[in-house]
C-alpha cells in the first residue's frame, strides 16, 4: 500500500503530474471572482469563504478523471487487480494520494488566497480548517467516481456531473461553518463535525464503491 | 502445482468468446495458445488471470506442497498483457521497485532481474525514453522481481528482436525448471521442451505456420 501510495505522490509531484495546475486552477477561480462580483470590498468579504469552497470543489475535480484512466491505459490496472492488496485498500490509497496532491495543498494556499477576497482573520483560519476536513470527502467520492468511469470515452465530464451532487453537502456544512464562525449566535462546531463526518463517511463508502465498479467494469 | 480448466465459457458482452474449454497444466509444463486474431487467445488469458468473469465451468487449482494451495488463484498469476504496466514518467527501477513490492513474494533483485535481460545499466533512464523492445523486455523484468508460479503471457515476444526471444526464451525455460507454470499465447514459435499446443476458435489454423 505504501508502495502504491508513493509512486502516485512520485507521478503527481513530477513534470506533467498536475500537482501545481490544480494550485494555478485554484488561483484563477479565486482570482476571477472579484472582477465578477465586482471592487466591493464588504459584498467580497461575504461571499468569500464560499468562493474559495467553490474554488476547492472545482480544483480537486480537475486530476479525478486520469486516477484510474492513466492506470487504465498503460496496462497497470490489470496487475492491480490480480495484486494480494484488497482493491478497496488501493482504491483508498489512490484517494489519499489524490487529496495530498489535492485537498491539502488547496487548504494549505487558502489564508494566502483569502487576502485576495479581503478576508478577515477568523473567516481564513474557518474556512482553512473546514477545507482540511472537507476536501478528503471531494477526493475519496472522486475516486469511486472515477473508478466508475474508468472505461469511458470522456469520462472526466460525466465523473464531474456524477461527483458535483454528491459534493453538495460537503459544500452546505463547510460553507456554513466558514459563516457560523463570523456571525455570532450560531454555533461553528456543529457544522464543522459534519463536514468532518461526512468525510470520514466516504472514506470507508468511497473505497468499497470504487473497488465494486472496478469488479463490475473488468473487461 | 496444477492448474484445470473445466468446460469454461467467456463471454465478451453478448457474444460468446470461449465456450466449453478445458485445459490442464501442472508444475514445469506450459501451454502455447495458438490461433487466428480474434480466435479468443487473450479473452481466455483475461479469464485465467480473473480479469474476466466466468459465464460457466470452473477454475481450480491444486498445490500438492501445500504452500499455494489456499491462495486465492488470481493472487498466483503474473499476467502480462499486451501493455507494458509501467508510468512513462517514472524511471526504470523506480518502475520495478514498485512491482516488486506492490506484487508480492520479492524474488529476484532489480539489478539482477535488468542483467537476466540484458538490460543492467538503464536503472536511472525514465520508461519513456525506451525503445519499444527495451520496453517490452522491462516488462518482463516484472515477472522476476516477484515470484508468482503461473505466468499468463499474451503475445509476450512481441516488439523483440532474435536475440532478445531467445533469451526469453531461456527466462521461460529457466521459470518452468522452477517449478511454474506457463500459458502464453503466440503466433511465434516458442521453443519450449514438452510445450502442449492448444489451438483456439473454430477455425482451422495451421499449428506451424500461420492461419
Amino acid at each position: 500500500m505504501s508502495a502504491l501510495l508513493l509512486r502516485d505522490l512520485r507521478l503527481a509531484l513530477r513534470a506533467g503530474g498536475g500537482a501545481a495546475t490544480v494550485l494555478l486552477f485554484y488561483l484563477a477561480v479565486v482570482v476571477a471572482m472579484p472582477f465578477a462580483i465586482g471592487p466591493n470590498a464588504q459584498l467580497l468579504a461575504t461571499v468569500g469563504g464560499a468562493t474559495l469552497w467553490i474554488g476547492a470543489l472545482l480544483a480537486s475535480l480537475l486530476g479525478l478523471e486520469r486516477l484510474f484512466q492513466a492506470d487504465r491505459e498503460d496496462g497497470s490496472l490489470d496487475a492491480m487487480l490480480v495484486a494480494r492488496v484488497p482493491l478497496a485498500l488501493q482504491v483508498f490509497t489512490k484517494g489519499l494520494a489524490h487529496w495530498l496532491v489535492t485537498g491539502l495543498p488547496l487548504a494549505l494556499v487558502c489564508p494566502l488566497f483569502a487576502l485576495f477576497l479581503n478576508l478577515d482573520g477568523t473567516t481564513t483560519l474557518a474556512t482553512m480548517a473546514t477545507l482540511f476536513v472537507g476536501t478528503p470527502a471531494l477526493s475519496f467520492m472522486g475516486a469511486a467516481g472515477s473508478a466508475l468511469t474508468v472505461s469511458l470515452p470522456r469520462g472526466g465530464l460525466l465523473l464531474s456531473v456524477l461527483v458535483l451532487p454528491l459534493c453538495i453537502p460537503v459544500l452546505i456544512f463547510g460553507v456554513g461553518a466558514v459563516r457560523a464562525a463570523t456571525t455570532e449566535p450560531d454555533p461553528f462546531l456543529p457544522p464543522f463535525l459534519l463536514v468532518s463526518a461526512i468525510s470520514l463517511f466516504f472514506a470507508v463508502l468511497g473505497p468499497f464503491a470504487g473497488a465494486l465498479a472496478l469488479r463490475q467494469g473488468r473487461e | 502445482m496444477e492448474l484445470h480448466a473445466q468446460n469454461i465459457t467467456v463471454l465478451r458482452g453478448e457474444d460468446v468468446i470461449i465456450e466449453d474449454l478445458s485445459l490442464s497444466v501442472t508444475r514445469g509444463r506450459a501451454i502455447v495458445l495458438r490461433g487466428a486474431n480474434g480466435a479468443g487467445k487473450s479473452t481466455l488469458l483475461r479469464a485465467l488471470a480473473g480479469l474476466l468473469p466466468l459465464a460457466g465451468g470452473t477454475l481450480t487449482h491444486h498445490d500438492h506442497t501445500g504452500e499455494f494451495a489456499d491462495i486465492p488463484l488470481e493472487h498466483l498469476c503474473h499476467y502480462l498483457g499486451t501493455d507494458n504496466a509501467m508510468k512513462p514518467a517514472m524511471t526504470v527501477a523506480e518502475n520495478l521497485t514498485f512491482w516488486r513490492g506492490f506484487d508480492g513474494r520479492p524474488h529476484l533483485h532489480v539489478d539482477e532481474a535488468l542483467d537476466m535481460v540484458g538490460l543492467d545499466g538503464l536503472q536511472a533512464v525514465p520508461f519513456a525514453h525506451l525503445s519499444t523492445g527495451q520496453r517490452r523486455r522491462i516488462a518482463i523484468c516484472r515477472l522476476l522481481v516477484s515470484y508468482r508460479p503461473v505466468w499468463l503471457l499474451d503475445e509476450p515476444t512481441s516488439g523483440l528482436d532474435a536475440a532478445s526471444e531467445r533469451q526469453f526464451n531461456d527466462l521461460m525455460a529457466a521459470h518452468l525448471e522452477d517449478d511454474g507454470l506457463i500459458i502464453a499465447a503466440t503466433h511465434v514459435p516458442l521453443d519450449l521442451a514438452d510445450a502442449q499446443t492448444v489451438v483456439i476458435g473454430d477455425e482451422p489454423y495451421d499449428v506451424d505456420g500461420s492461419a
